[in-house]
């Protein structure tokens, strides 16, 4: 939005900030939504920060030794166990939808109805993709491996609580993510937006929610297959 | 096309007034309506609180001449007592209250920036208060492990309300801060984004910054207790070791290995310290109102206030583990938890000093309101003080888990902010609808209250300091504990009882006043700030009738010297002052 203030006449910088800030009516020049969206965000961090916290603890707390994620986390097609070879793809899903979602802002600031809702879609398709193999994942773990919330045959119990709680949690964020999607892709393509003249600014804002799962992802990714 | 602020737009958009009784009162998305359902829920079930702390302390006062308190029951009450008090009463009255009333109000919007999330906000606190409530019906009773929760003993067997009981408490945290949430979101970006025209951050009313602020640390403390909540859920209903450490019980080994008790106090506490000031950060802001209203002054260094909010605002994410000195420390922890605890006293005393000097000097109008906003910053400087002693390790060692700790709280958290919610009630009564409360009344509702609660806490920090340890069902024959100490329970418990029959004079006040108190005229106290100056009182839904209120100054020109009237509404601008006479106050 730094273009929009400049082009107000408002001056940038740490001086634009003094101005956002003693002014009146509003301190940020942006729609409620995504005001709104920001701080929910700077929320649900602290809600991702202190299940990593946690998760963390409770590995250095724990008596039994920790699995090793390599191992666990690998998958065979054939030969050789290939490690985190699931993650890796899934991950590359999720940063790929990140790209989609950014087009799909783009295309709706350019009024392009049509671009906007198949970006839109092609990103929920994504997104479920990576909770479908998510589903996959935790399925040969529970069926496969015997991992359970309260013991796992690799080591300490915390292991499997801290996998399932947190990839649990995750998962549902995206799984919410995909749904919010899709209703606003549809309100984009049947023109709900147009009507109320909203310059398709609620695509943004979903963007602002997907990339910042992406992003939680990406310390899931290294805090807990990599770590 | 660059963003034109809603405030600007207001006249493009189309106001639906709600028309049936249902939309009205019950779904309504009316910021204020939404209000008095979260202030009148959250007073109802503070009043259970109440009664609750009026049976455990009838167990204290005269031990075991009443049948109906065992153990258990005892545990349970002291738990939800504490529960209901600190989060189901004033954190939603404060904020799902006062803020829903007054930011909109205050700030010259027409709502709150998102209404329906609003109305869902108080909904689903009104189910967070139901599957409290429900947790004393369901087999093995309510969870007594403290309000505190602590693990392993919260979720072991021989605590009371095992089976189901911490399960709906922390089913009902959970759902406590989605609603808290979806009411937060909305405060902070009203607060930020939907102000009326000339109304600049440093222009709001100091109620309207004490709440924004304490919204703020809600939304990122809270996030700590749905952690600690999910995973205490996980420990209790599937088994998993979070916090369980290895156990022996009753002579058995537990299934569970290697989880970390310390590190739910840690969660907890990350969320306990900030809610302490969740529910100081309002009574400030509210209290620094009603302090200059009715001593007809400005506040004595708004700024200062502004900053101080801010600056306590933060220290008070640093401070947390001064809650766990016995818990085990590393020492160096110790020493830093003690420093940052003390420097949060120099922002808290610095706002004690400028309400004291708003008052120096001031034309004190000693209303009910003002009764109770001097009685704060006795209470609050007396609670601030004792908190001095438990925020240093070597002090804090002999008086942890003593009454003395108990007595702090409860004068800096539990009586100072409930006497500014009494203030801040008559304070907006008029405003709320349209008539006057009974001043008579409201007087011996004061007295009786601000002198019980002394009589109730002073001797309490003795009881702390001759080691008398707090949460015991009995203390038995102990020898640390004289006589005069067991005479001081019973008359503790006394003052206890005359305080919980005192709030029968305020609920009748209130009820009464709705009927036959005198009609109040839109601003019967002559302030200055913009929820005075609506067009009708009690102001209609879209709150400024056909335009946006202008704002033209602070909240805060009382008393200006070379101006006609001793106030000076916001609304007014420079070249409409009226000018004639000197009050005399700088003199």
């Amino acid at each position: 939005m730094s273009d929009a203030a400049t082009m107000d006449g408002l001056p940038g910088g740490t001086k634009g900030v003094v101005t956002d800030f003693s002014a009146d009516r509003q301190a940020f020049h942006v729609p409620w939504g995504k005001a709104m969206m920001w701080i929910f965000l700077l929320s649900d961090t602290f809600i991702f920060s202190c299940f990593l916290v946690g998760y963390m603890h409770v590995r250095m707390a724990a008596t039994d030794p920790w699995p090793f994620p390599s191992e666990v986390f690998a998958l065979s097609f054939g030969g050789d166990p290939i490690p985190l070879i699931l993650i890796a793809i899934m991950t590359f899903i999720l940063i790929t939808s990140s790209g989609t979602m950014a087009l799909a802002v783009n295309m709706g600031y350019r009024k392009n109805k049509k671009a906007t809702f198949w970006l839109m879609v092609a990103t929920a398709i994504l997104g479920a993709s990576f909770v479908g193999m998510q589903a996959f994942e935790w399925t040969k773990l529970i069926v496969d491996e015997g991992v359970r919330p309260w013991g796992n045959p690799f080591g300490a119990a915390q292991f499997g609580s801290s996998f399932f709680m947190i990839t649990g949690f995750h998962g549902m964020h995206v799984s919410a993510g995909v749904i919010y999607l899709l209703v606003v892709a549809n309100r984009v393509r049947n023109g709900f937006y147009e009507q109320r003249g909203d310059n398709y600014e609620i695509v943004e804002i979903a963007g602002l929610y997907w990339h910042f799962v992406d992003l939680v992802w990406v310390f899931i990714f290294a805090f807990f297959y990599l770590w | 096309m660059a963003y034109v602020s809603i405030a600007d737009r207001d006249h493009e958009v189309e106001h639906h007034d709600p028309d049936t009784f249902i939309s009205k009162y019950v779904w309504s998305q009316d910021h204020k309506v939404i209000a008095i359902q979260y202030g009148v829920l959250a007073i109802l079930i503070g009043l259970v609180g109440m009664l609750l702390s009026s049976a455990f302390r009838l167990q204290l006062g005269f031990p075991d001449m009443f049948e109906f308190i065992n153990p258990e029951n005892y545990y349970q009450f002291v738990t939800i007592h504490g529960m209901i008090m600190v989060i189901y009463l004033l954190t939603a009255l404060f904020l799902g209250g006062f803020g829903n009333y007054l930011i909109p109000l205050q700030l010259g919007s027409r709502d709150m920036v998102f209404p329906f999330m609003n109305m869902l906000s108080v909904w689903v606190y009104a189910l967070s208060v139901l599957i409290l409530v429900a947790s004393f019906f369901v087999p093995g009773g309510a969870t007594g492990a403290g309000w505190t929760l602590y693990p392993p003993h919260a979720i072991s067997p021989g605590t009371p309300g095992t089976d189901w009981g911490i399960v709906l408490m922390l089913l009902s945290l959970a759902v406590f801060i989605v609603a808290f949430t979806m009411g937060g979101l909305n405060y902070v970006t009203t607060v930020l984004q939907a102000r009326c025209k000339g109304m600049t951050l440093m222009r709001m009313p100091l109620s309207v910054w004490g709440i924004f602020m304490a919204t703020i640390l809600g939304l990122l403390a809270f996030p700590a207790l749905l952690v600690s909540a999910i995973m205490m859920l996980f420990d209790k209903l599937l088994g998993t070791s979070f916090f369980m450490p290895a156990m022996i019980q009753a002579g058995v080994a537990t299934d569970t290995v290697g989880g970390s008790p310390v590190l739910f106090q840690h969660l907890f506490w990350f969320f306990g310290h900030p809610e302490v000031y969740i529910v100081a950060l309002p009574a400030f802001g509210l209290v620094s109102d009603l302090l200059s209203t009715h001593a007809r002054k400005n506040i004595f260094g708004y700024r200062m206030m502004v900053w101080a909010i801010i600056a306590i605002g933060g220290l008070s994410f640093i401070v947390w583990a001064h809650h766990m000195y016995v818990s085990g420390m590393n020492p160096y922890f110790g020493f830093f938890f003690a420093t940052t605890t003390l420097i949060i006293a120099v922002p808290t005393a610095l706002k004690v000093y400028n309400w004291v000097l708003t008052l120096w000097q001031g034309n004190i109008h000693l209303r009910v309101p003002m009764l109770f906003a001097i009685a704060f910053i006795f209470t609050f400087t007396h609670g601030g003080l004792t908190g001095l002693f438990l925020g240093n390790v070597t002090i804090d060692l002999p008086l942890s888990d003593t009454y003395f700790v108990v007595a702090h709280f409860h004068m800096v958290m539990g009586v100072s902010p409930v006497l500014v919610v009494f203030g801040a009630i008559y304070h907006w009564y008029p405003k709320m609808t349209g008539r006057m409360y009974n001043e008579t009344l409201g007087k011996w509702h004061f007295w009786l209250t601000f002198l019980g609660t002394y009589s109730l806490y002073l001797p309490m920090h003795y009881l702390g300091f001759l080691g008398v340890p707090r949460r015991y069902f009995a203390m038995g024959n102990t020898e640390f504990m004289p006589d005069s100490a067991v005479t001081l329970n019973a008359s503790m418990t006394i003052s206890a009882l005359i305080i919980a029959a005192t709030q029968l004079i305020f609920i009748y006040n209130m009820i009464w006043s709705l009927k036959h108190g005198e009609k109040s005229g839109g601003n019967p106290w002559k302030s200055t700030s913009l929820e005075w100056q609506t067009p009708d009182t009690p102001p209609k839904h879209g709150n400024w009738g056909h335009s946006l209120p202008e704002v033209h100054r602070w909240a805060y020109d009382y008393s200006v010297p070379g101006q006609a009237e001793d106030f000076t509404p916001q609304t007014v601008p420079e070249s409409e002052v009226p000018v004639g006479r000197d009050h005399g106050v700088d003199s």
